[in-house]
C-alpha cells in the first residue's frame, strides 16, 4: 500500500502539450477518480503513473520512492486496460499467475494466490477457459483478476467498464467498490463518465486540457464546482448555465428576463459584471414538486412554458424554457404535464452558483 | 410454383453451378501437379504420343529407379542435390524469418524517423526480378569467390525473401493488441520477456506462413541458381534438374520423376504446418 505523489507532471509530444505540470497528492488506500472529456490526458497521466509512457518533466513517486525512469515492472503496479487485454493464449488460470510465473514464485504459492483471486471475483468455474470463451464481464473480472494477484501497491483503472453495456456496468461498478473495501490499496480510476467517478471515489480529480480544474470529493465537486466547466461536467442531467449580466441586485439575461441574485454572492460582484449562473436540474422544479434545501425566503417563483417533458417513472425530467433555450428540472412526485402548459417554478437560488464569465471561476468566496 | 419453393429451386441450381465452377478451377490448379505424377510413372512414348494418351496403359517405377542408381546407369546426384537444397532453403529460411520478425516487429510497433520510405525502399527491392540480377551476382560473386557455395545462394536468397517477410510479419504484428505488450510488462516482463512470452505466439501463426513462403521461394527458386551454382555440391533439385537434359534428347520422365520427388518434401511441410496456421487466435484477447 501507497501514497503517490505528482509534482509538475508534464507530458509533450513535440511541440504539443498534452498534460501541463500537474500536482496531485494521492493518500495512502485512497480511491481517486481522474475524470474529463476525451483528450482531457486523463490516460496519459495513468499511463506515466504506470511507466507506459515516459514523463516529460516534473516527477512520480509511488510510496515515497521517485519512480520516474523506473520500467513498469519496478513500479509495483498493476493496471485493468479498457480492452482487458488478456493473453489470448493462456487460460484463466495463466493469466491470473502470469506476474507470478514472471517473478518466479513457488508454485504452492502461485496456485493459493490464484485461488484467493478467484474466490474473491468467482472465477472458479471459469479458471480453464481461454478468454475468446468467456463474456464481456468474465473477462473484466479475470483482468481485475490478474491485477489482485500480483498484490501491488497500487491499482490503475483506466476506463475499465467503458466496454460492457449499461446493466453490466452498473453491477461492475459495484464489484469494484466491493473489492476496493476488500483489497484496501491505492486506486487511481480514470474514466469519462462522470456518474462512475462519483459513485466510486474517495476524492475526483476533474481534468480538462492537460489542467487539473478541481479535486475534491463527489460532493465538494458537485455542491462546490470551482469552476463554471465542472459545474456543466459533473452531475447528470447536467446543470443549467446561462450568461447573465449584474444590474442593481438583479441577473439580466439576453433575453431581457430577470432573476434576482442569490444572496450568497451579493458581496462579491457588483453593477456590470458579467457572470455565468448555473442552477442544478434538482434546484428547479414545478411548485410542490420538489425539495428546497434554504429557507422559504431563497425560492423564486416564476412562471414558465414547457417544451417536453421526460417521465421516469418516480420522477420526471421537465423542459422549460428560459432565456431562449431549454432548461432541465427534475420534478418529484410527477403529475401529467402538457408541453406548452405554462407551470409555476420554484428556484431555489440558495443552491445556486455564479461563475465569472472571463475565467470561469466560482464567485463564491 | 409460388416463392418460396421457386427462390429455394433457384439456391440450389446457384449451388450446383458453384460446385461445378469450383471443380473446374481446382481442375486446372491440380491437373498440372497430376500430369507430372503420370509422366514419371509412364514410358517416353506415351508422353510424347500426338493425340495425348490420357490414361496410361503402363506404369512403371524404372525412372525412380534409375534416379537412384549410379552415373552411367541413367542415375543422377539426386540424394547431394536434396541435401543441398535443404541446407540452402532452411538455413535462408531460419535467418530471412529472424530478420524478418525483427523488422516487422520495429515497423509494426515503433515510430522512427523516414520510416515508411524504408518500408516503400524495402518493397521497391521486390519489383527487380530475380533473373536481372543474376549476372551482376555471378560477376561479384566471383570476385568474391563464393560462386558455387552454399553460403553464397542462401546470401542471394536471404536478400531475396528480407522484404517480403518483413512485409508479411509487420502485418501479423500489427494484429496483436498492443494493450498485450503492455500488459505483459505491468506483469513483471521486460520488453524482450513481453515479446517472447505474449507477442511471439500471437504473431505465431503468421510467421509460420511467412516461413513456409521463405522456403517455398528458395526450395522452388531456378533461375539464381542455376547462374551462381554448378557442381554437385551446390547445385540445388530445380538446377538438377537440367540433368535430364542432353545436347539432342530431353528425358521427360526422368525430369517428371525428380520434379515429384522434389515436390514431395515441400507438400509434407506445408501439410503440417498448416494446421498450426490457425488464423483469430487473438480473439478474446481485447473487446470483441
Amino acid at each position: 500500500m501507497a501514497t503517490v505523489t505528482l509534482t509538475k507532471l508534464t507530458k509533450r509530444y513535440g511541440n504539443i502539450g498534452i498534460v501541463h505540470g500537474i500536482d496531485l497528492d494521492i493518500a495512502d488506500r485512497e480511491f481517486i477518480a481522474l475524470v474529463g472529456p476525451s483528450g482531457c490526458g486523463k490516460s496519459t497521466t495513468l499511463r506515466m503513473i504506470a511507466g507506459l509512457e515516459e514523463i516529460s518533466a516534473g516527477s512520480i513517486e509511488i510510496g515515497g520512492r521517485i519512480v520516474n525512469d523506473l520500467p513498469p515492472r519496478s513500479r509495483n503496479i498493476s493496471m485493468v486496460f479498457q480492452s482487458y487485454a488478456l493473453y489470448p493464449h493462456m487460460t484463466v488460470r495463466e493469466n491470473l499467475g502470469f506476474s507470478l510465473k514472471i517473478a518466479g514464485a513457488a508454485k504452492e504459492d502461485m496456485v493459493r494466490r490464484v485461488a484467493e483471486a478467484s474466490a474473491i471475483l468467482g472465477l472458479d468455474m471459469l479458471l480453464d477457459r481461454r478468454p475468446s470463451q468467456l463474456s464481456g464481464g468474465q473477462r473484466q473480472r479475470v483482468a481485475m483478476g490478474r491485477a489482485i494477484v500480483r498484490d501491488p501497491d497500487v491499482f490503475l483503472f483506466d476506463e475499465p467498464l467503458s466496454n460492457l453495456d449499461a446493466k453490466l456496468r452498473t453491477q461492475m461498478r459495484t464489484e469494484i467498490k466491493k473489492l476496493h473495501a476488500k483489497v484496501q490499496s491505492t486506486v487511481i480510476y480514470v474514466t469519462h463518465d462522470q456518474v462512475e467517478a462519483m459513485t466510486l471515489a474517495d476524492r475526483i480529480v476533474i481534468m480538462r486540457d492537460g489542467h487539473i480544474e478541481q479535486v475534491g470529493t463527489p460532493d465538494e465537486v458537485f455542491r462546490r464546482p470551482a469552476t463554471r466547466f465542472v459545474a456543466g461536467f459533473i452531475g447528470s442531467p447536467p446543470m443549467n448555465l446561462h450568461e447573465a449580466t449584474i444590474d442593481d441586485g438583479q441577473m439580466v439575461f439576453a433575453s431581457g428576463e430577470k432573476l434576482p441574485l442569490p444572496a450568497q454572492f451579493k458581496a462579491n460582484v457588483t453593477t456590470g459584471d458579467k457572470v455565468v449562473f448555473g442552477l442544478r436540474p434538482d434546484d428547479i422544479y414545478p411548485t410542490g414538486h420538489g425539495i428546497s434545501s434554504g429557507g422559504a425566503a431563497d425560492v423564486h417563483q416564476i412562471e414558465l412554458p414547457i417544451t417536453v417533458t421526460e417521465p421516469l417513472g418516480n420522477e420526471t425530467l421537465v423542459f422549460v424554457e428560459f432565456n431562449g433555450t431549454d432548461w432541465v428540472s427534475r420534478m418529484l412526485n410527477p403529475r401529467p404535464l402538457r408541453p406548452g402548459e405554462r407551470v409555476a417554478m420554484s428556484l431555489d437560488m440558495s443552491q445556486a452558483h455564479l461563475f465569472a464569465t472571463e475565467t470561469g471561476k466560482t464567485l463564491r468566496s | 410454383m409460388d416463392e418460396n419453393s421457386s427462390a429455394r429451386l433457384k439456391r440450389r441450381l446457384l449451388d450446383i453451378v458453384y460446385r461445378i465452377g469450383l471443380f473446374l478451377a481446382m481442375l486446372t490448379i491440380c491437373l498440372p501437379g497430376l500430369w507430372i505424377v503420370i509422366s514419371s510413372l509412364r514410358p517416353t512414348v506415351e508422353i510424347m504420343a500426338k493425340p495425348p494418351v490420357w490414361i496410361p496403359q503402363e506404369i512403371s517405377f524404372d525412372a525412380y529407379v534409375a534416379m537412384f542408381s549410379g552415373i552411367g546407369k541413367g542415375g543422377i546426384p539426386v540424394i547431394e542435390y536434396f541435401r543441398n537444397s535443404l541446407i540452402i532453403s532452411v538455413t535462408s529460411t531460419v535467418i530471412a524469418v529472424a530478420i524478418g520478425m525483427a523488422g516487422g516487429y520495429a515497423f509494426a510497433r515503433y515510430r522512427f524517423r523516414g520510416k515508411s520510405s524504408v518500408f516503400l525502399g524495402l518493397m521497391l527491392t521486390r519489383t527487380v526480378p530475380g533473373i536481372a540480377l543474376s549476372l551482376p551476382l555471378f560477376f561479384l560473386y566471383v570476385r568474391l569467390g563464393i560462386i558455387d557455395t552454399h553460403f553464397g545462394l542462401i546470401l542471394a536468397y536471404v536478400a531475396l525473401n528480407v522484404p517480403f517477410t518483413i512485409w508479411l510479419i509487420d502485418g501479423f504484428f500489427r494484429q496483436v493488441p498492443k494493450d498485450l505488450a503492455e500488459a505483459a510488462q505491468i506483469d513483471g516482463c521486460t520488453r524482450w520477456q513481453a515479446f517472447w512470452q505474449v507477442e511471439f505466439p500471437l504473431a505465431g501463426p503468421g510467421i509460420a506462413s511467412a516461413a513456409i513462403f521463405a522456403f517455398l521461394t528458395c526450395w522452388n527458386e531456378f533461375a539464381l541458381a542455376s547462374q551462381l551454382t554448378r557442381s554437385v555440391s551446390a547445385k540445388t533439385l530445380p538446377v538438377g534438374l537440367l540433368d535430364y537434359t542432353a545436347e539432342f534428347t530431353i528425358d521427360w520422365r526422368g525430369m517428371c520423376a525428380l520434379a515429384v520427388v522434389m515436390i514431395i518434401p515441400a507438400l509434407t511441410l506445408t501439410y503440417v504446418v498448416q494446421k498450426h496456421l490457425v488464423g483469430g487466435l487473438t480473439s478474446g484477447a481485447v473487446k470483441g
